[in-house]
């Protein structure tokens, strides 16, 4: 048996063969651009940097091994043994599972949505940096030119680009304002460049992977060189790599661990089950989804490294500018001549006045300047790329070149994952048949990018930020936790653990070994509910607040953190249970379809039953 | 009245002090020794602060205020300084002819604040180098480019990726084209053969009802219903 598996599924019809990779290179940079993607830069140097640094790597590792490795090997199987898209291969194991694939569609198109907005503002900022100097070093000035915008002068230049010239962000969410015309134009020009690298599938995004995944990692590697060169590299290194091993007794900490494994591998989005499905039948997708998934984590650490170093140079250019604002307070006050306390002497010199005058050195107004409290500041997602980051750039020398390589490698990062996300929107629509045959792909591809940017622009509303962060929070974590719930559940239960291992060892030429047969079965099913019950109380522990950019709070430049309307929370609510509500509704569907059908014809029941069917 | 505290070489602080520079007299200027100048470095230009560029600095105060009406005859002597400290700071006063008052302040300010630049450039500094308190400076503009640069470049990315999109759209109908002909072309010359077949034999077939003979009607309703295996 282990040598004539079940007869192959019909290639997908019309006389055309299925499209293949024009080689196994194409495949993994493929793979592991739709893996690395924008979460590998600006999430995992975050969660390294809030959880004890080196010490986060140990439940990172453990959540790869028990779940990401055993999950990624799944689909890439799956997929290359059925040679369907998501919707295809699910409805394949088991009439019955049709809603996960339908479900991981509906995400993926969530997802597509909001990514390619973020790749609209990356876009954005690409497109102001070939200037110099840099739009966001300076604020502009007010309208009787005698200061700065008012909104500027309080928070500070790179913030308020952020928040005004680019997003023209509404003080509250229920304040949507017009479609900012902007990044209307940048959003037509992202889906433009989507749509011409996937206008013909795989056969047009095999090409440009070769650039958009490679590119990547060669301005990682310039930031890299150029950041260890720069003065306070190596502090803010040693500083957010040391190992703090306490914080691994906070559960959080291995939470966030199994998340980030599971979105930074992006399982659960059929985006890997229809790449794998082009490749020849009989390919060691074993091999391969080690491979990836470890070339996706050293990503992620290099990145890190090239992060830190970035940023270790902005806290210690901070902490200069910090000394500099308190010595000029000593000379001012003190009448001391000009260049006689220096950085070094800083600390010397106010202990000597601290000793001879007490009182009026107490009257100063001198911070704090410890360099620890300017590396602690940490920032994930945006805040890091469009806040952080791009007010590093402004102290590096030649900052618009700068500038320019750090948005083009987001921008591709982001690209070779968006690559992934429209085949698994076009692959099971190709799959279902959902044009006629003679309706050419372009069409088809053409159609589904027009959708999504019209569905974009909701995005680029006055409010689109605080609609993206529900997006990015609620549309896409906990449905992908259970559809991958499920996945693995429906193919190690529906379909059969000894049918998918024969499978595979016909694909790969040897059986799975029992680390694989033990995640699959007990361990990967275990942890995925422990995190959706963890992460559902999560979400659910505080009501759902939001931070709004308001000029007019008194706190300002702090964010104001606001509840979210009803009408909003109710879009939550659909948003998480949405996508997941396909499982148990197609299930039902096909339930009653099938009894229909039997108590229509009920001589059918001498008939071998159909795969997976059950009287009912 | 009031007397303004200059600064050089300092940033944003210095101390307001609202009382006069006093009954103007030797007494109140210091003299600077000259083993205590003060080097100051501003626009890669060095230079020691002493009496020749505090006189450097009255001619310069005098001529600005020569430049608004009625004040044409202010000389150097009646610009007086005061105070001065080694931080390079003082403050200083404009006195009318007499010199029994000093002028009123909007005065100087505005005359100054007209010459900003030109005071500047004599000594080498600029506005966050060489700070007058309470004249807020006039800040420059900054250079805005008739059509931003990000337009630019928009329409450059538009461009190329409009054309690219354009050359694989046409080429895929081409290919679409190429296809399509080709097997229409097959399927003539296999309809030829058949009936080439059915002539050559000599006997046409079509009278012959071939379908009648082999097909039984309960069979194929029976195999229609067959699900593929």
């Amino acid at each position: 048996m282990a040598g004539t598996p079940g007869p192959d599924p019909p290639a997908d019809g019309g006389g055309e063969a299925r499209p293949a990779w024009d080689s196994k290179l194409q495949y993994l940079l493929s793979c592991v651009g739709f893996a690395v993607g924008l979460g590998n830069l600006w999430r995992f140097p975050y969660l390294c940097q809030t959880y004890g640094g080196g010490a986060f790597l140990i439940p990172y590792v453990v959540a790869l091994a028990f779940e990401g490795i055993p999950l990624f090997h799944i689909e890439l199987a799956v997929g290359q043994r059925l040679r369907r898209g998501s919707v295809g291969v699910w409805t394949a194991i088991s009439p019955y599972l049709g809603g996960v694939g339908l479900g991981c569609f509906t995400v993926s198109f969530l997802v597509s949505l909001y990514y390619n907005t973020v790749l609209t503002w990356v876009l954005w900022y690409l497109l102001n940096s070939f200037q110099h100097p840099l739009p966001w070093s300076a604020c502009p000035l007010d309208l009787n030119r005698t200061g700065l915008v008012q909104e500027c002068r309080d928070s500070s230049p790179v913030s308020y680009f952020w928040y005004r010239r680019t997003l023209n962000v509404s003080a509250d969410i229920s304040d949507s304002g017009p479609v900012q015309w902007r990044l209307l134009l940048c959003l037509a020009v992202s889906w433009a460049v989507v749509y011409l690298c996937v206008i013909r599938g795989i056969e047009t995004t095999g090409k440009a992977i070769y650039f958009t995944a490679l590119f990547p990692y060669l301005v990682l590697t310039v930031f890299l060189v150029r950041g260890l060169t720069l003065p306070g590299a190596m502090q803010g290194l040693t500083y957010l790599f040391t190992p703090d091993l306490r914080v691994l007794q906070s559960p959080r900490v291995w939470l966030d661990a199994a998340t980030q494994i599971f979105f930074s591998l992006s399982l659960a989005f059929g985006g890997h089950i229809a790449f794998a499905s082009y490749n020849p039948p009989r390919n060691n997708c074993r091999r391969d989804a080690v491979s990836i998934a470890l070339v996706n984590s050293m990503t992620s650490l290099y990145a890190s490294i090239a992060v830190f170093s970035v940023l270790g140079f902005k806290a210690a250019s901070d902490h200069g500018q910090c000394l500099d604002r308190n010595i000029l307070h000593l000379i001012n006050a003190f009448d001391l001549p000009e260049q006689s306390v220096s950085r070094d002497t800083y600390t010397a010199a106010l202990a000597r006045l601290n000793a001879s005058q007490p009182a009026r050195v107490a009257g100063l107004p001198l911070e704090a300047c410890r360099l620890e409290d300017f590396l602690d500041k940490s920032a994930s997602g945006t805040g890091l790329a469009f806040i952080v980051f791009t007010e590093a750039v402004l102290h590096m020398p030649g900052a618009p070149v700068w500038a320019v390589l750090f948005f083009a490698m987001l921008f591709s990062l982001g690209l070779s994952s968006m690559f992934g996300n429209m085949e698994s929107i076009i692959t099971p629509l190709l799959d279902l048949g959902v044009m006629p045959r003679r309706v050419p792909k372009e069409v088809l591809t053409g159609l589904a990018c027009l959708l999504c940017f019209l569905t974009a622009t909701c995005f680029t509303l006055r409010s689109g930020s605080y609609w993206l962060e529900i997006f990015d929070q609620y549309a896409a974590a906990l449905n992908l936790i259970l559809l991958a719930f499920f996945e693995v559940i429906g193919v190690v239960y529906v379909y059969g653990m000894k049918r998918f291992c024969d499978d595979i060892a016909w694909m790969t030429g040897r059986r799975p070994g029992f680390y694989w047969r033990a995640t699959w079965k007990v361990v990967s099913p275990l942890l995925l509910l422990t995190i959706f019950v963890a992460y559902t109380a999560l979400l659910a522990s505080s009501p759902p607040r939001y931070k709004a950019w308001n000029p007019r709070y008194e706190r300002f430049p702090s964010r104001q953190e606001k509840p979210y309307p009803g009408w909003v929370l109710a879009a939550c609510a659909l948003l998480s249970f949405l996508p997941t509500l396909w499982v148990p509704v197609v299930a039902l569907g096909q339930l009653l379809a099938r009894c229909r059908e039997k108590t229509r014809d009920p001589l059918q029941d001498g008939r071998p039953k159909p795969r997976g069917g059950r009287a009912c | 009245m009031e007397a303004f505290l200059i600064e050089v070489d300092g940033a944003a602080i210095g101390r307001r002090r609202n009382t006069t520079c006093g009954p103007w007299g030797r007494m109140w200027i210091r003299h600077v020794p000259v083993e205590e100048v003060l080097y100051l470095v501003s626009g890669g230009q060095e230079y020691a602060w002493d009496t020749n560029e505090e006189y450097l600095f009255k001619a310069m105060v005098a001529f600005s205020m020569r430049k608004v009406p009625n004040r044409e005859t202010t000389e150097i002597s009646h610009v007086l300084l005061c105070n001065v400290t080694q931080r390079v700071s003082f403050w200083f006063v404009v006195t009318d002819p007499s010199r029994n008052h000093t002028l009123p302040a909007v005065e100087v300010q505005s005359a100054i604040r007209m010459n900003r630049n030109r005071i500047n450039n004599a000594f080498f500094l600029n506005d966050q180098t060489l700070e007058f308190l309470r004249i807020p400076s006039t800040l420059a503009p900054p250079t805005d480019p008739s059509v931003p640069i990000w337009i630019i470049i928009f329409g450059v990315i538009f461009c190329i990726v409009l054309v690219a999109t354009m050359l694989l759209i046409l080429s895929g109908i081409q290919q679409h084209r190429r296809k399509h002909k080709g097997p229409s072309e097959m399927e003539d010359t296999e309809d030829k053969c058949e009936n080439v077949i059915t002539i050559e034999n000599g006997i046409p077939c079509d009278p012959l009802d071939m379908k009648g003979g082999h097909i039984n009607d309960a069979f194929v309703t029976e195999d229609e219903r067959l699900t593929p295996l």
